[in-house]
């Protein structure tokens, strides 16, 4: 309110002297102003939000009781022909959602790397941010700086960091070698050995490939709503803690971390959110996403966002499955998002 | 604010600066940084950048230099154009993939195109909304805005299966209607406008205006819009990188078609086609510039816009 102090006292000169002498208008225009038009601002939001936002929601939980599949049937004699199915199947979908292993796999992978993404994330978000909680020279160029990884589209990032990957002259391999890390590769005559680790391989390394990816992206604009909670603490609480000789790292975890407290919680939701929907950088690891079903041999690395895309966009499309596997998600993460709330609430409850 | 007491001491002991701030009860903020501090955050923007900047290096070279033994290329060499007739099919040469799945200019303008409607449309159709919740009053006001925040915390993902059989049989699929309509009006952008006007307009003016007769849409653009101006250019900032940088979505809706835009095509530049990196690169360095580009020139006011966002929340 008091940031435009200046206008508000020009309305008072022209303007409340004058309102309380006449009053509104009361045509039938005026009411229409009045009582309509405030709905009329506000539709356009809730009519796309209904049309896009909830009615496909809707719509897969309807497509989800379907089998709902084409599939390209080649015949022997070279013909290929479209076969679509539809037809109300119950709860089927939903039973092989929860008795395959496919599923349960990619859950337990998306739910693992968003622990693993969310947890050093939000830590190097908390450094970071303390590191700019500082009287700086240049101190626009740092903040700037830091959301170069955030707008840079995802699938360019994710491309290049993919080629760190690579098993052999990859960047990551080459810093990895002149630690002396090496492992072998091949197998009989063609072994040979190699700087660093094989990133595909095995699960723990592939997903800190992802982890990696992921940090890098999102540490910088954690860390700016970090900066922007710290920046909003009031400065006589330091003053007040001066007494007890806190030293600035006890500064951050006993002043500055709880008094972030919200915004913590909120980082954690939005990582929450942001993780259950995890596609780019587990897609475009995979050496040719184009064959197979994505996330390595045995898909080490597959999350549930690209389970869905592969099950309704591969060959055959079952869009009834993907759409049984879509709201599956949907319970997961309203329960991980309450979880997270009532943990973090807990957590910082106890300062 | 505590001048008068920092001065002193830091003139006596200046070489433990950082310490002696603390027992002093400085905020961390009127500490001065070490310089610890600063190579700490000189070498994280290096790490921040080191991804985009190589991938600009690799654009103007061949494969060889991109997978080299011991330490990465760092300074640019003459193949650029090169790379780019290959990528744009201007010229196929053995052992290239020919890239007629990616039609990397043609999806570059869709994406253009994307971002000026979406854009355009999320700042005037956000700002009504946003003036609607934050200064008239009507039945279920509060209830609606609660919603409306609440839909921030619902992933678009989940409907993802539903969306595309109904842009199915809207006929929308492989059209740029499918990636733009949807994303015309968002929740954020209402939730932060609403947040901008309330605090910056006074209700007094308004008031006022409704006396001399004003109506609703003519108090939103003769005090609405000019004051909340550096709001929209900040919601403009945001909303512009979120839709180019639009990938699953665009991926199944318009991957492949002549609607593509650049997220599905980048994607066809590495899995439609067998990875040939240099090209890879060179697109995905490409693709990256006009952010980068947005960055250097709004960089300021994207970041005021995360950081005003996260506080109001």
């Amino acid at each position: 309110m008091s940031a435009s102090s200046v206008s508000a006292e020009q309305a008072d000169a022209t303007g409340t002297d004058r309102a309380r002498k006449k009053g509104p208008k009361s045509s039938i225009w005026a009411r229409f102003d009045h009582v309509v038009v405030p709905y009329i601002l506000i539709s356009p939001f809730f009519i796309l939000f209904v049309a896009f936002g909830i009615f496909p929601i809707v719509y897969s939980a309807l497509v989800s009781f379907q089998t709902f599949r084409s599939e390209t049937l080649t015949f022997p004699s070279g013909n290929s022909e479209v076969l679509y199915t539809e037809r109300w199947v119950g709860l089927e979908n939903y039973q092989k959602v929860l008795t395959n292993w496919d599923f349960t796999q990619a859950l337990l992978n998306t739910l693992g790397l968003f622990v693993f993404s969310a947890i050093p994330q939000l830590m190097f978000a908390l450094v970071l941010a303390s590191l700019l909680n500082r009287r700086l020279r240049a101190q626009s160029l740092f903040r700037i700086g830091i959301l170069i990884p955030y707008i840079t589209p995802i699938v360019a990032s994710s491309l290049v960091f993919v080629t760190f990957f690579s098993e052999q002259y990859g960047q990551a391999n080459w810093l990895l070698g002149l630690f002396g890390f090496e492992h072998e590769s091949g197998i009989g005559g063609s072994a040979q050995v190699l700087d660093g680790i094989d990133w595909r391989a095995e699960r723990w390394s592939s997903w800190l490939a992802i982890i990696i990816m992921i940090n890098w992206k999102w540490t910088g604009y954690n860390a700016l709503l970090y900066l922007a909670a710290m920046q909003s603490i009031p400065k006589d609480v330091y003053e007040a803690a001066a007494l007890d000789g806190a030293s600035a790292w006890k500064q951050l975890w006993s002043i500055t971390v709880p008094m972030i407290r919200p915004m913590v919680i909120f980082t954690v939701v939005l990582s929450t959110i942001g993780s259950l929907q995890l596609f780019a950088e587990p897609v475009l690891l995979d050496e040719d996403p184009s064959s197979g079903e994505g996330g390595g041999l045995r898909h080490l690395w597959r999350t549930v966002a690209q389970l869905i895309w592969y099950t309704g966009w591969g060959d055959p499309k079952d869009f009834g499955y993907a759409g049984a596997m879509s709201w599956v998600l949907f319970v997961v993460v309203v329960l991980l998002a309450g979880f997270n709330a009532f943990v973090s609430n807990k957590i910082g409850g106890r300062k | 604010m505590t001048a008068t007491i920092d001065e002193a001491p830091e003139a006596q002991a200046p070489k433990n600066k950082r310490n002696k701030a603390a027992l002093l009860g400085r905020s961390p903020q009127d500490t001065p940084a070490g310089a610890f501090n600063y190579i700490l955050l000189g070498f994280i923007l290096l790490v921040g950048a080191w991804p985009i900047y190589w991938a600009g290096i690799m654009s103007t070279w061949k494969e060889d230099k991109l997978f080299q033994a011991g330490a990465p290329q760092a300074t640019p060499g003459p193949y650029f154009q090169f790379n780019w007739d290959i990528m744009t099919v201007k010229i196929r040469e053995q052992g290239y993939p020919a890239y007629d799945n990616v039609q990397f200019v043609q999806s570059f303008f869709n994406s253009v195109i994307v971002v000026a409607v979406v854009v355009t449309a999320t700042l005037f159709f956000c700002s009504l909304a946003g003036f609607a919740f934050a200064k008239l009053k009507f039945k279920g006001r509060d209830p609606l805005f609660y919603f409306v925040v609440l839909t921030l915390t619902i992933p678009a993902q989940l409907g993802i299966v539903g969306a595309y059989q109904i842009m199915d049989t809207l006929g929308w699929v492989d059209t740029l209607l499918a990636v733009t309509v949807p994303a015309l009006v968002s929740a954020f952008g209402v939730f932060y406008m609403r947040q901008f006007i309330e605090d910056a307009i006074p209700d007094e003016i308004i008031e006022s205006a409704r006396v001399d007769g004003a109506t609703t849409f003519r108090v939103f653009w003769e005090i609405v819009v000019p004051t909340v101006r550096p709001a929209m250019g900040v919601l403009g900032l945001i909303t512009a990188v979120n839709a180019w940088n639009e990938y699953q979505w665009a991926l199944v809706a318009v991957g492949g078609s002549d609607a593509q835009t650049i997220g599905p095509a980048l994607h066809n530049l590495r899995v439609g086609n067998t990875p040939k990196n240099s090209i890879v690169l060179t697109g995905s360095f490409l693709a990256s510039l006009p952010l980068i580009a947005l960055l250097a020139v709004a960089g300021r006011q994207i970041v005021r816009g995360i950081m005003e966002g996260a506080v109001k929340t």
